[in-house]
This record gives structure tokens, sequence and C-alpha cells, in this order.
């Protein structure tokens, strides 16, 4: 379980989450929408542990403990993991040498036996297949001039790869077609299960009608303004951000 | 295929934890008296029995010596040796020879043990089918062992040390060495070629491909011995040899100067590929002890269609002054030059290549990949010319640095001359730094700041990394890792 208590964060001096409180459960998916610059990234960065943000006030708790003092790969290992809204690209390590360097690296620090190369080759072969990646991407730089919809499935193919508690995904559906966004919701919604919380972060309803939540937030100005169920993201999508300070497009 | 695996996981041990080639043997050494006079240029040449030429050869070099003075336009500073303090000449206790493994000093097998060379498994390996791995194991400054041998002489290759080819074979000695590197080239090479010690000597005959990758691995083991190392490789007409070096040293107070000179000359249609993994004791965080390695490799492409291309990966030493270059003296030669630099800590490099393009149609390649970090300084420093008659000669440069870091610095430094108006030269340089974005990113899926540095840097060095015989792959990677470890943080 996820909690965040009265989380408050300021970059350079600016004030850009305001008193965070959430919960998500094990077994539950909850969503994060909101305007722009609403402070949504911030909180998902906050998390997996990103370094230049303070923490002026408040607590992030995970499993019951408190994660502020671990390090990123410490929080990645304990079972956090993020899928970036702008996958870094790092050129010249082929992206199936930086999953399985990864896969490694992680099966390390819970104490588990490291994986072979057929073995980890087998893993990785059949998880990308799932999510209709070519084997092809595997051997290309990590990230180096895939197209916006490919870097998402390999964000939601490395979450599957490390077995993470909780998933947090920002903004995963952008830049993807409705083919890619039916994919790799199918990919998200195989992960859901009785010991995985989820956080799914989006600007708009459309994805929430195929990963289904069952709390929907809404976050303005570095706090979350308001919490309802499902029903929820259908209203905004009717009606807007307006009402929480965007501009109606 | 089973030994091949057997032999890159043993190389893989090699330098997995920092530097733990800190020691020292305690085999008796023969010495000469400290300090460089005629007497000592003598006293080597007496004592490996050498031909009289050689040593009228010695003593014009060390002649010629005496007239010169270190250089210094090399971007770097450290305190120079004393020449009057160092040993020229050690040699292990017994010189006569092993006839076989059982014969060679127990402690002296334990230093390979430590340090990984995998004589034993040599034994196992013999006869196995796959990619083999000859060893003429340098001890110091005696060849003490030197295997597979006799496969090597069926296929016609001389492979042993330059004090045996000066017995064995010395036409060939006296007839290419000092003809890439002349004797008074500069200031380490004139030293060398008055006191060098040993080193190893190649022969592949014409049409011959050699039947494995060569390998010598030096190591510098007593205290004040300067290392005068001379290697000589020659493919003859159509033949191709791949030769690699790797050395560690033990850990050290003293500066420790090692000053080789490395000869290649391809005949035509010949090719040779020399790589090398140097990675000598960089000294310690403030910068004291280490090597010194003011190296002199040239290659000479004598014959038509030949082709020379050296790698590199340099990681140690506390000073590197490295230049290896080619002659593209025949028409339509090539000279290729894939380096990966890195330097941490207080290091200092000064490294990169020369292509001096004298024949018609000739063309070269460089590919550079400098990597500081900590307080080091690191310049690629390379030359690229075109000789009047060098009509259409190419020349492709890339040169890229990393820096990790604010407190390390990168220079590149190119000199191109072309005395030929068709010639094409073409120059890129990128210098970048690791991004606090691609750490975050590594780190968010389980990499700590070590393998995350070590995974990003191998990625900038690909293309390096890729040239490198598979022998040598395994072990740089992880090396990589361990050069920059304590860079971040
Ligand atoms: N590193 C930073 N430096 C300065 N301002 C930042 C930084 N990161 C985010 N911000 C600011 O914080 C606010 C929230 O940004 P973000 O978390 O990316 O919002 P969202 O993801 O909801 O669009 C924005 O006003 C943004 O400009
Ligand atoms: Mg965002």
């Amino acid at each position: 379980m996820l909690e965040i208590k009265n989380l408050h964060v300021e970059v350079e001096g600016q004030k850009i989450l305001k008193g965070i409180d959430l919960q998500v459960p094990k077994g539950e998916v909850h969503a994060i929408m909101g305007p722009n610059g609403s402070g949504k990234s911030t909180l998902s960065y906050v998390v997996a542990g990103k370094d230049d943000y303070e923490i002026t006030e408040g607590d992030i708790l995970w499993n019951g403990e408190s994660i502020l003092e671990m390090d990123p790969d410490e929080r990645v290992a304990s079972g956090v993991f993020l899928a970036f809204q702008y996958p870094i690209e790092i050129p010249g390590v082929a992206t199936m040498t930086f999953m399985r360097t990864a896969i490694n690296a992680v099966r390390k620090a819970r104490g588990q036996d490291e994986l072979a190369i057929p073995d980890m080759m087998k893993l990785i072969q059949g998880k990308a297949k799932d999510l209709a990646v070519k084997p092809d991407m595997l051997k290309r730089g990590l990230n180096v001039g895939f197209s916006g919809g490919e870097k998402k499935r390999m964000e939601i193919l490395q979450m599957a790869l490390l077995e993470p508690g909780l998933c947090i995904l920002d903004e995963t559906d952008s830049g993807l077609d409705i083919d890619a966004l039916r994919v790799v919701s199918e990919g998200v919604n195989a992960l859901r299960g009785a010991e995985r919380s989820m956080l799914v972060i989006t600007h708009y309803q459309r994805l929430l009608d195929y990963i289904v939540p069952d709390k929907v937030h809404v976050m303005s100005d570095g706090r979350i303004v308001k919490t309802g169920d499902k029903e929820l993201a259908l209203e905004l999508e009717a009606s807007g951000y307006a009402e929480y300070g965007e501009d109606a497009a | 295929m089973a030994a091949v695996k057997e032999t890159i996981e043993h190389v893989k041990e090699i330098d997995v934890d920092k530097y733990k080639y800190g020691f020292s043997t305690d085999i008796e050494m023969v010495k000469a008296p400290k300090g460089l006079n005629e007497d000592i240029v003598r006293f080597i040449s007496e004592k490996k029995g050498e031909p009289e030429w050689m040593l009228e050869w010695r003593l014009d070099a060390f002649e010629r010596w005496k007239t010169m003075s270190e250089p210094d336009w090399a971007k770097v500073s450290y305190k120079k040796p004393d020449f009057q303090d160092l040993y020229y000449y050690a040699a292990p206790k017994s010189t006569e020879g092993p006839k076989s493994l059982d014969e060679v000093d127990p402690e002296l097998l334990e230093t390979y043990a430590k340090l990984g060379i995998p004589l034993k498994e040599q034994e196992v390996l013999a006869g196995v089918e796959g990619a083999r791995v000859a060893v003429d194991a340098v001890f110091d400054s005696v060849s003490v062992v030197t295997t597979f041998k006799k496969e090597l002489a069926e296929a016609g290759v001389i492979f042993c040390s330059i004090s045996e080819a000066l017995k064995e074979h010395p036409e060939l000695v006296k007839k290419y060495l000092g003809t890439v590197v002349p004797k008074s080239d500069n200031f380490y090479a004139t030293l060398n070629s008055a006191v060098f010690s040993d080193g190893s000597f190649v022969y592949i005959p014409p049409g011959v491909r050699c039947p494995m990758e060569l390998s010598t691995y030096f190591r510098i083991n007593e205290m004040n011995t300067g290392q005068f190392e001379r290697t000589l490789v020659i493919a003859d007409k159509g033949s191709y040899v791949s030769y690699l070096e790797g050395c560690t040293a033990p850990m050290r107070d003293e500066n420790q100067l090692h000053a080789a000179v490395v000869e290649l000359v391809a005949l035509e249609d010949a090719e040779i590929k020399y790589s090398t993994v140097q990675n000598w004791y960089p000294g310690n965080k403030e910068g004291k002890g280490g090597v010194y390695n003011f190296v002199t490799k040239r290659g000479d492409c004598r014959g038509d269609n030949s082709k020379i291309s050296w790698t590199q990966v340099e990681t140690g030493s506390a000073v590197t002054w490295k230049y290896p270059s080619c002659i593209l003296r025949g028409d339509n030669s090539q000279g290729e030059f894939y380096s990966i630099a890195i330097s941490n800590g207080m290091q200092q490099v000064d490294s990169g290549t020369k292509m001096v393009h004298l024949g018609k149609n000739t063309s070269s390649r460089i590919i550079s990949k400098g990597i500081s970090a900590g307080k080091s300084s690191n310049t690629y420093r390379g030359l690229v010319s075109a000789h009047k008659k060098a009509s259409n000669a190419r020349n492709f440069t890339q040169c890229d640095s990393l820096l990790i870091g604010d407190q390390c610095s990168a220079h590149t430094v190119p000199y191109i001359e072309a005395k030929n108006s068709s010639a094409t030269f073409e120059h890129e340089a990128t210098t970048s730094k690791i991004s606090d974005d691609q750490m975050f990113y590594a780190q968010a899926r389980g990499l700590n700041e070590e393998e995350a540095v070590a995974l990003i840097v191998n990625g900038f060095a690909r293309e390096v990394i890729q040239k490198l015989p598979m022998e040598f792959m395994a072990e740089t990677q992880k090396l990589i890792g361990i050069s920059l470890e304590g860079s971040v943080g």
C-alpha cells in the first residue's frame, strides 16, 4: 500500500506540491487527472526518488515504511516502478542489454539469483511479444530513434519485467494511437492483481476506458481537489478542466 | 566451445575488484647496478648473449640518447624520472628456459594465478577446437614461458621473445628492427633502443593466416625497474595476424617508468590487428605512485593493399603518452585507430594517433572515445597528413569526449596537413556529459550509481568495444566500470 501524507514539495524555492494526501491500497488502481502543470509528474518523480526536489513537509510510505531516505534503485528493489512520461535515450546501450542489466540488478537487490543469459532472453522476448514489441527493437540503442508509442511500449515492457508492487504510469497514453493504446492497456491490465497498487496519471479520460480505475483523483495547482469513482473521469471529459484552472481548449 | 568459454570466463575474472593486483613476488632477481652508462648497455647485451651488431646498435642509440632531452609538448606534468636512479636489468634467477610449466618457479605461477593469466588453462586448451590464445608471458624482463609454440611452428609462425629471435632468427631481426621506429626517433624510443630488456617477436610467413590470436601479458614487478619492452611484428605478403597485449602492475609507492617500443610491418596484402588493454596502476587518490607510460607504437603499411589496425583501451597509468600510428606507404593501404581512453582520479592521458599518408589511394579511420572523471586530464592529440604524392588520401576522424563531474578536463588537438589537393579529410568532434536525466532513468530501473555510469559509458564507447577481440570484450566492459568507481556521488 502506498500512503502519501501531507506532501509538500519545492523546486528552486517554488512550491509545486502543496499538501498531497493519497492512499492506494494493494489491489487497487487509482487514476490522477488534472490540467498540465498541476504537479502530476512532480508527484511521480518524488515517489521514484529523483533529486532536485525538496520535500519540505510530509512523508511517503510504501508498505508501511518511509521511502524518503532511499535511493531510486533501492526503491525499485522494494517494488516501486515509474513508467516515464518522457523516456530518456541512452545511445549505444542496446535495449536488450539495458533490460538484462536492470533485471539482474533488481534480482540481486531482492536476494534472488541472477538469471543466466538464455533464461533472460526467453523472459524478455516472451514479454516483448505480448506487447507487440518487435525483436529488432531490442537490439537498438535504448529509446534512440523510437517513436513516442514505441517508447511507451518499452516502458510497460520494463514494468512487466521488473515485477513491481507499485506501478506509476505517467501519461503512458500520450503519443499512442488507438491500436497501441489497446495493446498497452492490455499489458497493464495483465499486471493488475491483488498484490499490486497502481497509480495511473493521465490527462485524458480515454485511457480509463481501457484501464478502469477504482478511484479517480483530480489534481490542480499541487493539490488533490476532488476524489470520486470512475464516473468522475467521464464528468471531467464532458466539462473539461476549466473549473480546475486550465483554459478550455 | 567449452574451452573458449572457459578462457573468456577467466579473462573476466581479471580486474574484477578495483585494483587487486597490488602485490609483489619474492623471487630473487639478478640485477645490474642502478644507473645508466655504457657498461650497463654492454652488461645487458652480454647477459642476453647478443650478437656484436646488436651491441653496436644499442651503443649507438645510447650515444644519441645522451644528447636528447625529454619532450615536454604533451599536456601532462609529472616529476621527471631520475634515469640514474633506475635499474635497467632485472631477470628471474633461473634464465635457462623451463621445458614445461612444472619447471617454472611455483611463486611465479602463483603470481600468474593472482593475475588471472590462464597458463594452466592453456595446457587444457591445447588441441581443443575453437579460438585459442597463445601467451608469451613476460615476467619482468625475461620471457619465462612460451606456450603453443608447436602449433604455431607448424603454420610457420614465429612467436618468441626478442632475445630468442636474436639467437634463432638474427637475419629477420636485423632486417626489420628499427625500420619503423628509428633508434633515435624520440627520447623514450632511443632510451629503449639502448637498454630494451625483452619483448615479443612475431613473424607470419607469406600467405599464412595466423591460426590463433597471439597474446602477451606484460607485468612490471621489480621495484624501480624501468621497463623497456621491445615488440616487433612482421606480417609477410598476404598474411594476417591478430595480436593482443594486456597489462596489470603491482601497487608501488614510487613511480614506475615504462617506455616500450612496438614496431609493426605489414608487407603487400598483409593485415595486422593489434589490440591493447592497458591497466597499470594509476596511483592513489592523491596521485602518488602509479606507472609512467611513455610508449612509441608505430605500424608501417609497407606493401600495397596492406592494413594495420590499432585498438586500445587505456584505463591505467598515472601518466600516459602514447600515439599508435600508421605510415601508409603502400598504395591502397589502410590504417585504423580505435581508442578508449579513461582517466579518473589524478590521471593524465595524452594519447592519439598519427596517420601519415604516403602512397596513392590510402585511407585511414580514427575513432577516439575519451572519458574523463575525477580531477583527471584527458587529451586527444592526432595528426593526419598527406604527402605530395599521396593522391586520393582519405581520412575520417571521430573524436568524442565524455565528462563525468566538473573537475576533470578533456582536450582535442587535431593537426591536419594536406600537401595533395585531392585529399579528403573529415573531422568530427563532440564533447558531452552524462546527464542527470540519464542517471536517474537508469537508477529508476534498479541500477545503482556506479552500475548506471558503467552502462552509460559502455554505450558511449560501444563502437570501439565492438572492435576488440572476444577475449578482451568482456574484460573491457568490466574494466570500464572498475576504472570509474567513485567518480560519481
Ligand atoms: N525542475 C523544475 N524546475 C522548475 N519548475 C519545475 C520543475 N519541474 C516542474 N516544475 C514546475 O512544476 C509545475 C508542475 O509540473 P509537472 O509536475 O510537470 O506537472 P504536470 O505533470 O501535471 O503537467 C509546473 O509549473 C512546472 O513548470
Ligand atoms: Mg507531466
